[in-house]
């Protein structure tokens, strides 16, 4: 079994995994970071985005064995401590939740998005979301959160 | 007249826009759904295994590579099963694993158990299952020419419609579909079976109705209720997808856990949840009306041909609630509807938000469109001719008189706010000088009945437990998919209480806590468990009372709960400290509750009585536009304006008239299931099938709150129900979209089904075009 090293929301890891071990599984199974989710298997969804190096990817459709050496960040890794990310917050405040399933992948490409776009109007948000499914809010409060993130967020 | 309403006490916790109980976890990614439970040592993986053909006789089953694949430890077939082989929430005909035919493609056949998902998913595909293949009724129009059902045509009628419908000034006739559509969940069904003692079994599942899933997985393994739990915190979603049809999936884990001794786990892949689950039911719908130059309805006659798929599941209740709101918000003085509920060789269909009320909707707003094109009418106008009124126009088609009707004052607001009759001429003034791109607008109105139709579901339990710390935990049996039923219960109790939120612990829902519970479905879920755990806190704080009387020698009707703290005449102490002293007065801090609601009476064999509680109404503005040349479509704006009684948290309800709306849009618009003539479905996943995203939003979306004096019905708060009927405002869109082609050639009513995907509004302009 082949061995894989990455850091993980800051902490070195290095397992012993089967060659076609999925990121998701790797993340959600071996290291019990579950809040990173599974929506579709098909990267359709957006529900398991992640950051690699610093850019959302979904883990769903990805090797544990690709993320050699990388950085990763899940939605674990996004608070410092007690305190939430400026998106987190935004999401919180703003209802940009229901259910809850696809807000940690939501949350994390949104904060790429902004990453990318300083402050990104409506469409730019809409569109920017455009790879992740929400089957609960409509969207609405999603977009609003985003875009009261931006505002928070430096740069 | 409306009946006086009380006003409320100023109140501390409901009312407020307090954020969802979990939106913390939520965001930090630890709410823990049923496939993030830590899974004891030893935990199996289930995989459905299924045959290629769609319906026929299972001739033989050879799973041997099945059970010599690596990980392999179990292969489930329908004789592992020691009690009843059938999952069904009705009528039966839902086998668990099938057994010597199959009915549907993707009917599961035998169920493997491994060491892992991935394990038991490859071993499934080694299996080999010969079937003698029959020919599948595929459409509703199939399963007509053989008269296959899976329940009794049912029918309401009044008067002699025929005859009246011949008689009038004037007269339509038209045929029409509906599609169904996939609840895209977006946490795939999943439970998860850990054996206890003595056989007793535990089953996390993410279900609507755990109380059913405990039942059946009884009766599969019989032994008596008692000894099985189901147990469901939170759903990842769920839409009418998990009431009866998460059941087989916590069955199989049940049985695997049964066969092996080991916890079991069952989550279905996104394909094969997709095809092996039921959706909203199609439709094709045959009307015809009768009216006068203004657009005024005689009488009307439909006939709905819902495609149910291989067994009844809940298709009684779906389609009678597709009968129930055929009239949406309209009086059809004389009317014939039929439900014919056809049998055909594909998945079985089921509930779905709405429940067959928005197939129901979609007719009667097709029928307005028609009736106003016809005579060059604005449709808004038509629709309001046609309104249920005072005394004489208020009965409907199932006898029920509506009470409680604001609809003229409900869709002026909104035809005001919305600049309805502005943008109208607008939009004309468009489409006169744009050749290509055309607009539509549509302004349509939403009464949807509030209650089961199935006169027992309406009963609610629920268990509050004080602490001596004075913090308080409540349970229900109501389920949280998302839609805020924790936090709005919560409230209540805190309300209750008079105590801070965050004292209230919510815990939960499972079968050994609160027992016998109907389906967290038909928007009910605040309305009884609400009230059940407002009865329950009302029994402990009235022990209180007592206790505090006693204690200080007071008149009861000075003590009153606020600001955690008890007032008691004069003094004030804290919550926690009169909870204290119940403990050491040895006065009990935990209660149940239970509601049933009253004022309910339907008879579904005579059909005559009241099957609802109240109506909840509503009112969506939609404007498109479309282009002739390519058939794409944009929605440019969206006002709705929705009434929930008074609100017991309008960011809650806000949330879900928003999300409703979109996934009625998207079951309009986009969303479009395909079979092929094998029955096998062709759109299971979502990369054929479409699904709303963030960029199909209105790029001018505006919701409100309806300003309610509450409802007049006693319902917890003066609140009125929300979940479902927000999904039937998206008919605004289809209209407006009907609109815009009809622009194309004035008088002629476009041939358009739903879903109004770019590939339907093309052929429906080339149709237009053409002249025919
Ligand atoms: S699970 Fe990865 S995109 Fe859906
Ligand atoms: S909140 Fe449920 S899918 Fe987005």
């Amino acid at each position: 079994m082949p061995t894989v090293s990455m850091t993980v929301n800051g902490k070195q890891v290095t397992a012993d995994i089967a060659p076609n071990t999925l990121l998701v599984s790797f993340l959600r199974e071996n290291l019990r970071l579950t809040g990173t989710h599974v929506g579709c298997d098909t990267s359709q969804c957006g529900a398991c985005v992640i950051h690699i190096n610093g850019e959302s990817a979904k883990s769903c459709t990805m090797l544990a064995l690709q993320a050699d050496g990388a950085e990763v960040t899940t939605i674990e890794g996004l608070a410092k401590g007690n305190d939430l990310h400026p998106m987190q917050k935004a999401f919180q405040e703003n209802h940009g939740l229901q259910c809850g399933f696809c807000t940690t992948g939501m949350i994390m490409s949104a904060v790429d998005l902004v990453k990318k776009h300083g402050k990104p109007d409506d469409a730019t948000i809409r569109k920017g979301l455009e790879g992740n499914i929400c089957r609960c809010t409509g969207y609405q409060n999603i977009v609003k959160s985003v875009k009261a993130a931006a505002q928070e967020m430096e740069g | 007249m409306l009946k006086k309403i009380p006003s409320p006490a100023p109140a501390l916790n409901v009312g407020k826009a307090t954020k969802h109980d979990s939106a913390d976890r939520h965001v930090r990614g630890n709410a823990l759904y049923i496939d993030d439970i830590r899974e004891p040592r030893g935990t199996l993986h289930l995989a459905p295994g299924y045959a290629r053909e769609s319906c026929g006789k299972i001739k033989s089953l050879d799973l041997d590579a099945v059970r010599s694949a690596p990980g392999v430890v179990a292969v489930l077939t329908a004789s592992d099963i020691p009690g009843l082989n059938d999952c069904s929430p009705s009528f039966g005909g839902d086998p668990i694993l099938a057994d010597g035919r199959i009915e549907f493609h993707g009917q599961v056949v035998f169920a493997v158990v491994a060491r892992s998902h991935l394990e038991a998913r490859k071993a499934a595909k080694l299996a080999h299952i010969e079937v003698i293949a029959e020919t599948p009724m595929v459409t509703a129009e199939d399963g007509l020419a053989r008269e296959a059902s899976v329940l009794p045509t049912y029918e309401f009628s009044r008067g002699s419609p025929e005859a009246t419908i011949k008689a009038s000034p004037l007269a339509l006739s038209d045929s029409f579909r509906i599609g169904g559509q996939e609840h895209f969940y977006l946490e795939g069904q999943v439970s998860l079976a850990i054996p206890q003692d003595q056989g007793e079994i535990l089953v996390h599942t993410s279900t609507q109705h755990p109380t059913e899933i405990q039942h059946l997985i009884a009766k599969m393994l019989k032994i008596r209720d008692a000894a099985v739990v189901c147990e469901c915190r939170r759903m990842g979603g769920a839409f009418g997808g998990k009431e009866s049809q998460a059941a087989q999936w916590a069955c199989l884990a049940a049985l695997a856990s049964h066969v092996t001794g080991r916890p079991a786990k069952m989550r279905l892949d996104r394909d094969d949840d997709m095809i092996m689950t039921g959706k909203r039911h199609d439709f094709r719908c045959d009307w015809q009306a009768g009216f006068d130059e203004t657009g005024k309805i005689s009488a009307v006659e439909v006939d709905f041909l819902a495609r149910c798929g291989c067994s009844a599941d809940l298709s009684l209740g779906v389609n009678d609630r597709t009968m129930f709101h055929a009239d949406n918000s309209y009086y059809y003085p004389e009317n014939r509807i039929t439900s014919h509920r056809i049998k055909t060789n594909t998945v079985s269909n089921t509930a779905f938000r709405g429940f067959g009320g928005p197939q129901g909707m979609v007719f009667s707003e097709r029928m307005m469109d028609a009736i106003a094109i016809k005579l060059g009418l604005d449709p808004l106008d038509v629709r309001k001719t046609n309104f249920y009124g005072d005394s004489g126009r208020d009965i409907t088609p199932f006898g029920m008189k509506v009470e409680d009707n604001i609809l003229e004052e409900l869709v002026g607001e909104l035809e005001q706010t919305s600049d309805y009759r502005k943008r109208r001429q607008e939009i004309q003034a468009f489409n006169t000088r744009s050749p290509f791109l055309k607009k539509g607008l549509a302004l349509n109105p939403l009464k949807f009945g509030i209650s089961f139709t199935l006169k027992h579901l309406n009963q609610a339990g629920a268990l509050v437990h004080v602490y001596t710390d004075g913090s308080v935990q409540v349970n229900h049996g109501g389920t949280e998919m998302g839609q805020g039923l924790y936090t709005k219960v919560a409230q209540v109790v805190a309300e209750e209480f008079g105590i801070d939120l965050e004292n209230v612990q919510i815990t939960a829902t499972t079968t050994d806590k609160v027992p016998n519970t109907a389906p967290t479905a038909a928007s009910s879920g605040t309305d009884l468990n609400g009230m059940a755990a407002k009865l329950a806190a009302e029994t402990i704080k009235s022990r209180l009372i007592d206790l505090a009387a006693k204690l200080y020698q007071i008149e009861k009707s000075a003590i009153s709960f606020a600001n955690n703290h008890v007032q008691i005449g004069q003094q004030k102490i804290p919550f926690a400290e009169l909870t204290q002293q119940a403990f050491l007065q040895r006065v009990s801090l935990s209660s149940t509750g239970y509601y049933a609601t009253p004022n309910i009476t339907w008879d579904r064999d005579s059909k005559s009585g009241r099957p609802f509680l109240y109506f909840a109404y509503g009112a969506a503005c939609a404007e498109v536009t479309i282009d002739t040349l390519t058939g794409e479509m944009v929605i440019d704006r969206v006002d709705i304006l929705h009434d929930v009684g008074k609100s017991l948290n309008p960011a809650l309800d806000i949330g879900q008239i928003e999300g409703g709306f979109v996934q009625g849009m998207g079951w309009l618009t986009t969303e479009e299931l395909v079979y092929d003539d094998q029955g096998r479905l062709r759109t299971h996943a979502p990369s054929t099938y479409k699904i709303p995203t963030a960029s199909d939003l209105p790029d001018d979306f505006r919701v409100k709150l309806w300003d309610s004096p509450g409802n007049r019905e006693d319902t917890i708060y003066r609140s009125k129900a929300v979940g479902e009927p927000p999904v039937m405002l998206a008919t605004a869109v289809f209209s407006a979209i009907t609109n815009a082609i009809a622009s194309l050639k004035p008088g002629v009513l476009p041939q358009i089904s739903a879903p109004a995907t770019p590939e339907n509004i093309l052929a429906a302009v080339k149709l237009m075009k053409s002249g025919d």
